[in-house]
């Protein structure tokens, strides 16, 4: 696969030696440079792309950081943060003259303050980490993306992670109070903090989901809640994927927000259930899995409404989890929906495109003609709460042209996404996946007005370049600016 | 002053705009002036009044979003919202009383560029945390967009964010998408008498950290609930709200009630626990027609645990009350020229957070910062990023911060 990134720069690559020694006397213990050492950091979660880094580097303190950057500021050096590497867009994807700056030796939780329902934690740390840091008291981190064991909350902020709770707990923007980050120059800025909003420009909220395009993180500050009284899930089954779609919308109509509210179609549920044995029916063509939490009596009291929502949607099955167990086994197929499918196909592709609900019956089909003109198979799993759709191209690498096909058709339904007014990604990031894919979304003028945020962070374009933008551009020409001059050009606005 | 544009779509805002670059005069941009008491006082070229963009452009109750002009009235939002049973979560705050000027006026854009909430704060979030997609013109006369109208999007950086909370400083907004949410079916208040701020600190904090899904907390000390009318008493009151269908909120009162079980306790039904909280977030005690109407008015966010600490730290003669289990802090100190600035700044700096003068003279507003003063390199990074949506000022300069 081939994805054009920024021109290699000569001069840094003649100077590498060099700048490897710079680095060390920066951070003397965190330095790789062997292409034997560094080969588990040329790809991320997106193994399709690969590229070995110029040189890896692991600081440990914030001063280090800011002294990495800050030397690649002043000699002009790319820098490419990472987390985990769990990234499914290719955000942590190296470049051949750059630094990998990677945040994995940050792993300590810094502070737990239940009296104000926060924690302080290094980026490094894992999102799953965090809940079970808190679980004793009852507490958790509410967005939890799939690969939450393994992803890191410095990842979480720079994609602005979901998960399948978001519908009514919120992303990771909507989580998170502070961040301290370090800017390309070396500066070491704080945004929020334990208290709520900002006083000035929301800074933090426009960092969260920029990745690593502004900044490195080196402390997150996060939101926690108590957990629920309780929670339970339903298992719904469907004759048609268009009645499931809609029974969603009649849950919702009906003033009820679930906890989270997922759907999977046919060939994901057959994938599944030869997988997992979730007891899920078989001779349906959708299901939803519903989750409601609270108390007890409300759990309850919504499991009933829900019930009836669904059979007046046709809904040929309902089951309700009566045990913890039950209710983690109707879970259990969901969460293995994705290496499920990996064992029926050599090879597949996750998209990640977010719809308005109401139009999933109309993608549906649209797709499966796709899938039919491509002649390849496709599942679907999809948090149907928040329309973010997740179909999952089946191919085998090992047949020639079946990925340029398998990459084709996904470019095609992410812009059949666009067109029905939704967008390219809804958690997993543009990064260099979706990156030509921008312009389907933003006119040239909106995307220009994203690089001139991007200039007043970076002004040499150092960090994460090729990442999300189609085309880059030079901070100075992005701010050159033309005034005609004069009169007000429009004298039948009103005016009085 | 050159007068007043009144543009009747997005095009005539650019028009507004290249002219204002054209001629090197700069725009005071305004919806209904409901919230222009707030904020540096400034001299403009001219005003550009929004109030003409008006109207609900697309409202789907089961998708959980609503498009709408800019300068629609935030009224009209919410009434079309409650005929379906939705609401905005995030309770947004009418300033009217606090500033002394009728109540029900702002605009849905007025709304998100002030970065309005309310006391479900602590549950639901801002304005900037509803806030999808927008259409806007920066400062260089270009009309952009940003995000959508879906829920789930990371398709570029999120400009929304930055735009809530901008004070139209950034860029003009002519068109808003936001998301709604069910309002809750019935709701009602645990009050506990007589607690002092300490205690009732504690109490909140045991609240909110509770499984029972608090969705306000506040906390009126004794001089201040004479003007709540609280069950006729006349002693401290700390508020706990809970929402949601009838027979969880009926639960989870009776659980916490046991569970912060105090010798004076009270319940506020549906009706009497809507009316006071939403008195709780107009600052009702503190209003403008009140006699401390006179005394300068501030909003100050801290670590709600560490509200009670701040305010050890102001002039003793403050009277004030405390939202967002003690995040949120009210506080009227004794008029002065400076309005108090120097010791409620001190306390946030020590402490944590930020605070914005809400109510004082034109001369103070123009005199001190209202809004939190970003130092050093955040200093800078705040006027590069001002700089690369409105290069030349054209945007309501001077409104936050002198000089930006």
């Amino acid at each position: 696969m081939t994805v054009e990134m920024p021109p290699r720069d000569p001069a840094v690559l003649k100077r590498r030696n060099e700048i490897v020694r710079a680095l060390r006397a920066i951070v003397p213990d965190g330095v790789i440079s062997g292409e034997h050492e560094m080969r588990p950091y040329e790809s991320d979660g997106l193994t399709a792309y690969r590229q070995l880094p110029m040189v890896v580097v692991l600081p440990h303190t914030v001063e280090e950081v800011a002294g990495v950057l800050r030397y690649c500021h002043a000699n002009g050096i790319k820098v490419v943060p990472r987390g985990a590497g769990t990234s499914l867009s290719g955000g942590a994807l190296p470049l051949g003259d750059g630094v990998l700056l990677g945040v994995a030796r940050f792993n300590g939780i810094r502070e737990i303050d239940y009296a104000n329902r926060a924690v302080v934690v290094e980026p490094g740390v894992t999102n799953l980490a965090i809940s079970q840091a808190v679980a004793h008291r009852g507490f958790y981190y509410a967005p939890d993306p799939s690969s939450q064991i393994a992803c890191t909350i410095g990842g979480n902020v720079a994609e602005n992670s979901g998960g399948v709770h978001c519908l009514k707990y919120g992303l990771t923007v909507n989580n998170v109070l502070g961040c301290e980050v370090v800017l390309i120059n070396g500066e070491v800025i704080r945004l929020g903090g334990k208290h709520l909003d900002s006083g000035g420009y929301d800074l933090l909220g426009l960092f969260i989901g920029s990745e690593g395009l502004l900044g490195v993180v080196t402390e997150v500050t996060v939101r926690i809640l108590q957990k629920p009284e309780c929670a339970r899930a339903m298992l719904i089954g469907f004759p048609d994927a268009g009645d499931a779609g809609a029974c969603v919308g009649r849950i919702i109509g009906a003033g009820i927000i679930p906890a989270g509210i997922e759907m999977m179609d046919r060939p994901a549920i057959h994938a599944v259930e030869e997988f997992v044995h979730a007891g899920y029916p078989v001779n349906v063509e959708a299901i939803l899995i519903v989750e409601l939490d609270g108390p007890q009596v409300e759990v309850d009291h919504l499991i009933a409404k829900v019930s009836e929502l669904a059979l007046a949607s046709r809904a040929t099955t309902l089951r309700s989890s009566n045990s913890e167990a039950e209710r983690l086994l109707f879970w259990a197929g969901r969460k293995a929906a994705f290496p499920a499918v990996g064992r029926i196909s050599p090879d597949y592709l996750c998209m990640d495109g977010t719809i308005p609900r109401g139009m999933l019956p109309k993608v549906l089909q649209r797709m499966r003609e796709m899938s039919h003109h491509y002649g390849l198979r496709l599942a679907n799993v999809f948090h149907a709460g928040d329309g973010n759709l997740h179909p999952l191209i089946l191919y085998d690498a090992n047949q020639p042209g079946e990925l340029e096909r398998a990459e084709a058709f996904g470019a095609d339904i992410l812009k059949l996404c666009v067109e029905v007014g939704g967008v390219l990604t809804g958690e997993h990031g543009v990064g260099v996946e979706k990156r030509d894919l921008m312009p389907v979304m933003f006119s040239e003028i909106d995307l220009e007005q994203q690089q001139r945020v991007k200039c007043a962070f970076d002004d040499k374009g150092l960090l994460n370049p090729g990442k999300v933008f189609p085309k880059l551009h030079q901070c100075a020409e992005l701010g050159r600016m033309h005034v005609s001059g004069g009169r007000l050009p429009f004298p039948d606005i009103p005016r009085f | 002053m050159d007068g007043i544009l009144k543009p009747r779509d997005a095009r005539d805002v650019e028009a507004a705009v290249r002219w204002a670059l054209g001629d090197g005069k700069s725009l005071d941009i305004l919806g209904q002036g409901s919230k222009r008491a707030i904020g540096r006082p400034a001299q403009h070229g001219a005003t550009l009044d929004l109030s003409g963009l008006a109207g609900i452009t697309l409202y789907e109750p089961q998708e959980l979003v609503i498009s709408a002009r800019a300068g629609t009235a935030l009224a009209d939002i919410e009434a079309a919202l409650a005929a379906e049973g939705q609401a905005l979560a995030f309770e947004p705050i009418d300033y009217g009383m606090a500033l002394g000027e009728p109540e029900g006026r702002g605009t849905i854009g007025g709304t998100i560029a002030a970065n309005l909430a309310g006391p479900r704060r602590v549950k639901a979030g801002a304005a900037r945390d509803h806030f999808l997609g927008v259409t806007a013109v920066s400062g260089r006369g270009e009309t952009f967009k940003s995000g959508g109208r879906v829920v789930k999007n990371v398709t570029g950086y999120d400009l929304c964010k930055l735009l809530a909370g901008s004070w139209g400083t950034l860029g003009i907004m002519t068109d808003v998408t936001l998301k709604v949410l069910p309002r809750p079916e019935t709701e009602a208040t645990l009050v506990l008498f007589g607690l002092d701020e300490r205690m009732a600190t504690d109490a909140m904090t045991k609240a909110l950290g509770s499984p029972y899904d608090v969705s306000g907390a506040a906390h009126i000390p004794d001089y201040l609930t004479p003007r709540m009318s609280i069950m006729g008493r006349t002693d401290a009151a700390t508020l706990l709200r809970i929402e949601g269908v009838a027979p969880s909120v009926h639960h989870r009162i009776g659980a916490l009630e046991r569970e912060l079980r105090r010798p004076q306790m009270g319940r506020l039904d549906e009706a009497a626990s809507r009316a006071l909280w939403q008195a709780v977030r107009d600052v009702k005690p503190l209003s403008a027609d009140s006699d401390l109407g006179s005394r300068p008015l501030w909003r100050v966010s801290t670590a709600p645990a560490k509200g009670c600490e701040l305010v050890g730290r102001i002039s003793p003669a403050s009277q004030l009350f405390f939202d967002w289990g003690g995040g949120l802090v009210w506080i009227a100190p004794p008029a002065a020229p400076d309005c108090g600035a120097a010791g409620i700044r001190r306390a946030v700096a020590e402490v944590g957070g930020h605070a914005t003068l809400i109510r004082g003279p034109a001369s103070s507003r123009a005199a001190i910062d209202v809004f939190e003063p970003p130092a050093g390199p955040l200093g800078a990074l705040t006027r590069r990023v001002k700089e690369s949506f409105d290069p030349k000022g054209v945007l309501n300069p001077g409104r936050m911060w002198a000089g930006l």
